[in-house]
């Protein structure tokens, strides 16, 4: 410590020194305006310990998404990561409510500790205004990574939050903005618990301190604490009270019947209708520019692969052997719901067309726009048991809105990618 | 050496590498994003997100607070749990606003409906009662304390939102 005794300053000393010495008006009164006798060193390590361990969960939730669409064959978006992204691997088919699971996580923690993170910044905002603003360049720089921490968690939060309402007000791409932004934020949050883990442990390590707590070298204790008008208990409880209101009006969205109306607030929060096509609809016919004509008796499916071409209308595909699977499906945006499904095998039209063993499949559909008119699906995505060209949804036709005449229905397969109003189906040779 | 880095940089050398790795990865994101056209965009929210909190959002709820305690008083316990009582549900209802804004101002209604077909209603009377049977559940809680704090056998007022001191 010889070598900081100089209040601290690294180089250049002067610099830090006379930056300490003159203050702008009012530092003074801000540093001793800080009334709350809460703040202090074990409140924010609580509410650091709590992030530590959940915001991984949210993180990895995340990036597992990513890797669900199927970045290797360039249809997660967005396409050019470089190597910002997990290890390329085959998306699972079971547990069939892996995405389910995933995504209704990633959505729905996210949201819960909303109350969590603006807790930890309330506790840690006095440092913002502290004067000096740093003694060394170590400081500036960790100060440089605060701002990514905080803006990344706040960026996330605000993009996902408006994408699951429709509410596309920041104007730039959803996708890019979010899963970029979601690395800028995993680094400086590497960074920051592995420079804050040893005062976390210390910390909580001690017994528990009363309130107000010791001054402490980070300075978050009041100089002048005010009176306390509230517990360091019921704030926890007031913050763990915010997450859980937050949690009973989200995880509506993945329940069904007449529970799923609790997700009062989300627009995903009721079924769009009654009768056993009325459940959630991502995009209807009209939006995706689908002519009745285009479904109706001249509809046909085409199959290819293998050197030959197979066209198929529904009432073959009907009279083929029928499967019937309980599936969920799910969305990006963290809703779900578990629909009976009922149509051919797709391992089954893989051999009609001369493909039994394929490396991949590509399914497109009539719709001509859109991003996702069309997708790739791994080998155990089209081999899977209860992979299905779906006809029948809940014992009835497909409706037009969820993809009649047919549609692919995959387990644990991202929503957007269970392609509707199916047109043909390339299988691609192992 | 290593004192020398300390002394001079203010830190040791894993702090320096770390912030190092930290400021590589946020340079590629930006390198990688560079050739969108809505880059100034994104960077301009993902500041804007940590200044609206902290020069906007912070400073609101904080003085919100510090009006709120001037009206009830804090001097005593009961009129700390009157501040508590309505503290928790104005928070509460602070929080969904801010969580479930565009369903509440009925933003990405259009969007919504061109998307899925389905009309959208306006959240904001549910926003409204949710909120209204937070304060009124509060209130009725703090109505009860007080009919039991003012009993004989329980004598002095409720205590349990004081902290201990």
């Amino acid at each position: 410590m010889s070598a900081r005794d100089d209040h601290g300053y690294g180089a250049p000393r002067g610099l830090w020194r006379e930056l300490d010495r003159h203050p702008p008006p009012g530092a003074d009164a801000v540093r001793r305006g800080w009334r709350s006798p809460l703040r202090g060193p074990w409140l924010t390590s609580v509410l650091g310990l709590v992030l530590l361990v959940t915001l991984p969960l949210v993180i990895i939730t995340g990036l597992l998404d990513y890797a669900a669409y199927g970045p290797q064959f360039g249809q997660a978006f967005p396409t050019h990561v470089s190597w910002l992204r997990l290890p390329t691997f085959d998306w699972p088919t079971r547990p069939s409510w892996l995405f389910r699971l995933t995504q209704g996580l990633h959505v729905g923690l996210g949201i819960v500790l909303i109350p969590v993170v603006l807790a930890k910044l309330w506790s840690v905002i006095p440092k913002l205004f502290e004067w000096p603003p740093a003694r060394s360049v170590a400081q500036v720089l960790e100060r440089i990574s605060l701002l990514l921490l905080v803006g990344g968690i706040l960026f996330e939060t605000a993009t996902g939050v408006l994408n699951i309402q429709y509410a596309y007000l920041f104007g730039f791409d959803f996708y890019t903005a979010h899963y970029f932004g979601a690395w800028v934020f995993i680094g400086a949050f590497v960074a920051h618990v592995a420079l804050k883990l040893p005062r976390l442990v210390t910390t909580l390590r001690k017994r528990r301190p009363a309130v107000p707590e010791q001054p402490d070298p980070d300075r978050l204790v009041a100089e002048r604490p005010g009176p306390p008008t509230l517990s360091r208990r019921g704030l926890l409880a007031v913050v763990g009270g915010g997450s859980l209101l937050l949690a009973l009006l989200t995880i509506g969205q993945s329940l069904d019947g007449p529970l799923r109306r609790t997700a009062l607030l989300l627009p995903r929060g009721r079924n769009p209708g009654s009768g056993p096509n009325g459940f959630q609809v991502n995009r209807s016919a009209t939006a995706a520019g689908i002519q009745p004509a285009e479904t109706g008796q001249a509809w046909r499916l085409t199959l290819t692969g293998g050197g030959r071409t197979v066209q198929l209308d529904r009432a073959t595909l009907l009279a083929m052997t029928q499967h019937t699977a309980r599936l969920p499906i799910a969305c990006v945006e963290g809703w779900s719901t578990m629909q009976t499904w009922t149509g051919v095998r797709l391992a089954d039209l893989a051999v009609l067309a001369g493909v039994p063993d394929p490396a991949s499949a590509h399914v497109r559909s009539l719709e001509q726009g859109g991003l996702f008119r069309q997708a790739t699906l791994q080998s155990n995505q089209v081999t899977d048991r209860d992979a299905l060209l779906a006809l029948r949804v809940n014992g009835v036709d497909l409706s037009a809105d969820h993809g009649f005449p047919a549609r692919i229905i995959v387990p644990a397969l991202p929503g957007v990618h269970c392609t509707k109003w199916v047109a043909d189906i390339e299988f691609h040779d192992a | 050496m290593r004192e020398r880095l300390r002394a001079d940089y203010g830190a040791g050398l894993p702090h320096a590498l770390l912030l190092l790795a930290c400021f590589t990865i946020a340079g590629w994101v930006v390198f990688l994003v560079s050739g969108e056209a809505t880059l100034w965009r994104m960077l301009l929210w993902f500041v804007g997100a940590a200044v609206a909190h902290d020069l906007v959002l912070f400073p609101t709820y904080a003085a919100l607070d510090r009006l709120l305690r001037r009206t009830t008083g804090t001097d005593s316990a009961a009129r700390r749990a009157l501040l508590n009582h309505i503290r928790f549900p104005a928070l509460a209802a602070g929080l969904l606003f801010l969580v479930f804004l565009p369903g509440i101002l009925d933003l990405g209604k259009d969007t919504y409906q061109a998307a899925t077909g389905q009309p959208r209603v306006s959240y904001f009377i549910r926003w409204l009662a949710v909120s209204g049977a937070l304060f009124t559940l509060s209130g009725a809680v703090l109505a009860i304390r007080w009919a039991l704090g003012r009993s004989p056998r329980h004598g002095a007022p409720p205590t349990t939102a004081t902290p201990p001191r």
